[in-house]
């Protein structure tokens, strides 16, 4: 194996030397010998299937416990991570709830639209996700109740692909898995 | 053409090189670099007559690869005779038709049921044969051969290495189906290495071309798996808490460069690419993310440290960092070419996502944008840095496609997927 590799190197570069030299047409060649055996062919190996961890029950606390609180989503302008003035009512609404269950475990995904960099709007999100957490901390929440994960544009809530799909999808959820 | 053994051909080239060694500087003067864009050979390329006898037909696999890298133009080659050796080239034939190259040959069977291929490949206006090849094949090696031979047709006329004997890998979607496939430069004969239910993003090539580093969901949160294509055998090297992504190969394949969120943000950190501890690379309140390393060892990245995402640079250990974009309020996804002299990265203008290019070797200069689709992202470099392969959109759907690193050259690569993204090019086959 090595021997052909370095034969090649050889070859290849003695035909370019040739090639410079003859003016005189067409030159006899030394002819370079291939073998196109089977380098590397992934065919052999079968596909892999990754098994999912089993799936985390992420439902909402029963309507008539929560009642205030059936609206779980704050929006997000494009680009931005910070919760705007007008949504903070709703986090304070989840913070007191929080507050009042210290046993309830917290899960708030943060996402974004489908445009631009998968990995950039992964962390996107998890800024989205932290500021939503923050403020519920600030709010009274404890810290340790609290889990922020960002989903980026992964699991679009809307699969629209216009101004107001990916409106729906600049996004954090507070999510109380049970 | 006669088959030499090993044996005479190292003869025949110690000689070779003995008597014409100082002739090797002056070929590469006269045969290249090419400025790409500024000039395309014409060529010829003849059907190798006893090619159907394989499943695919390598004269049009070499005439796709060749056309597709935009340095050449096809001249129609068919209704001439297919000379059967250099000496029966007729000259004249070629030049009426503008073809200044021609690549012929034929494909005959051997006794152990292959075939082998013989290319001969002539410099037209200098009369002068650049070289001669052999290639041994099974019929289910057609496509690969195809490739070897658009590679060193490449390499006789440019003076560069070829590189579309090289595997691609995207990740396919298809409902709530994912797959990482791994298929050859062209799109075909593509592989899945992976199916998932869960999302996988950004694979990366590890420097030797036999790993992949990838981004996988299927634990409910990304995690960084390493995973030999070639064995199918997987680790898992990024399982830190919180989220693990944008996983990046030294130019040595020891470390890989990641995005953690072990502070809360998202930040650059260095791990073994075995796994192992971490080692924080960045320090800001922001988002640190998307690390490149250049060949020299440093690393660019994606920061929002100055209000919006930009590209910076580090030294490969970390620390302080030199912001390298300055045009727009979103640029991001950045890679380095091969060489080090080119960075291509994605830049926001009024709501489009275009691949642009910067000039490392020129401070000062001007990004210049390559692209002219709409949601273009995940860009990434042919080996010999003279293509970039990245993710499109067409009609709310996913493809890939190529475009030369001029922007002269786009081309659709050809998948069938419904859904393909994140595209990455690999590494030379060793």
């Amino acid at each position: 194996m090595n021997m052909r590799i370095a034969l090649n190197v050889i070859t290849t570069a003695a035909a370019f030397a040739l090639t410079a030299c003859s003016s005189t047409p067409p030159s006899q060649e030394p002819v370079t010998t291939r073998d196109a055996a089977p380098a590397q062919i992934p065919a052999q190996t079968p596909p892999q299937t990754a098994t999912p961890a089993a799936v985390p029950n992420v439902t909402p606390p029963a309507a008539d416990a929560f009642n205030p609180l059936n609206e779980f989503s704050i929006y997000f302008d494009l680009d931005q991570y910070t919760v705007d003035d007008k949504q903070i009512p709703l986090v304070r609404r989840h913070a007191d709830y929080i507050k009042k269950n210290p046993g309830q475990r917290v899960s708030v995904q943060g996402n974004t639209d489908e445009r631009g960099s998968r990995e950039y709007n992964l962390s996107l999100g998890q800024k989205r996700a932290e500021a939503v957490k923050k403020l519920l901390v600030t709010e009274g929440a404890k810290e340790s109740q609290i889990e922020a994960v960002s989903l980026g544009e992964e699991k679009p809530k809307n699969p629209g692909r216009d101004e107001s799909a990916w409106k729906e999808n600049r996004r954090s959820d507070i999510t109380y898995p049970r | 053409m006669n088959a030499f053994s090993a044996l005479s051909i190292v003869r025949r080239l110690a000689l070779t090189l003995l008597s014409c060694g100082a002739c090797l500087v002056h070929a590469q003067a006269v045969l290249g670099p090419v400025t790409p864009g500024s000039q395309q050979y014409p060529i010829a390329i003849t059907n190798l007559p006893g090619e159907a006898a394989l499943p695919h037909a390598i004269a049009q696999i070499v005439r796709d690869d060749l056309a597709r890298s935009g340095l050449f133009r096809m001249i129609d080659a068919s209704n001439l005779p297919v000379p059967a050796e250099a000496s029966q080239v007729r000259m004249a034939d070629w030049t009426a038709r503008g073809a200044g190259y021609l690549a012929f040959g034929r494909v005959t069977p051997t006794a152990d049921g292959r075939f082998t291929a013989r290319v001969g490949i002539i410099d037209v206006a200098k009369q002068a044969e650049l070289g001669s090849f052999s290639y041994t094949l099974a019929p289910a090696q057609a496509r690969v051969t195809g490739h070897r031979i658009a590679d060193d047709i490449y390499e006789k006329v440019t003076g560069e290495k070829g590189f579309f004997n090289t595997k691609i890998a995207y990740v396919k979607k298809a409902g709530t189906r994912f797959d990482l496939i791994v298929a050859d430069s062209d799109g075909q004969n593509e592989q899945s290495a992976l199916t998932s239910r869960e999302p996988i993003i950004s694979p990366r090539w590890s420097p030797g071309g036999d790993k992949l580093a990838y981004v996988s969901f299927e634990n409910r949160k990304p995690q960084i798996w390493v995973h030999e294509i070639y064995t199918s055998k997987r680790t898992l090297v990024g399982n830190f808490r919180g989220s693990n992504s944008a996983p990046a190969w030294s130019p040595d394949g020891n470390t890989l460069a990641i995005a953690l969120t072990l502070s809360g943000g998202t930040q650059i950190y260095s791990i073994p690419a075995s796994g192992g501890d971490s080692r924080r690379l960045t320090n800001s309140g922001g988002i640190d993310t998307e690390p490149w390393f250049a060949p020299d060892g440093s690393i660019y990245f994606t920061s929002d440290r100055g209000g919006s995402p930009q590209i910076y640079r580090m030294a490969g250990s970390g620390g302080e960092a030199r912001r390298i974009t300055f045009r727009g309020t979103y640029n991001v996804s950045p890679r380095v070419s091969p060489d080090g002299k080119t960075l291509a990265f994605v830049a926001r203008t009024n709501g489009v996502f275009r691949l642009s290019t910067l000039d490392l070797t020129a401070p000062g200069q001007q990004e210049r944008v390559i692209t002219d689709t709409d949601k273009d992202e995940s860009p990434s470099f042919a080996p010999n840095g003279r293509m970039l392969l990245y993710a499109t959109d067409i009609g709310g759907r996913g493809i890939l496609a190529t475009v030369s690193a001029d922007g002269q050259t786009k081309q659709r690569i050809s998948v069938t997927a419904a859904d393909a993204r994140e595209p990455a090019w690999g590494p030379y086959n060793k």
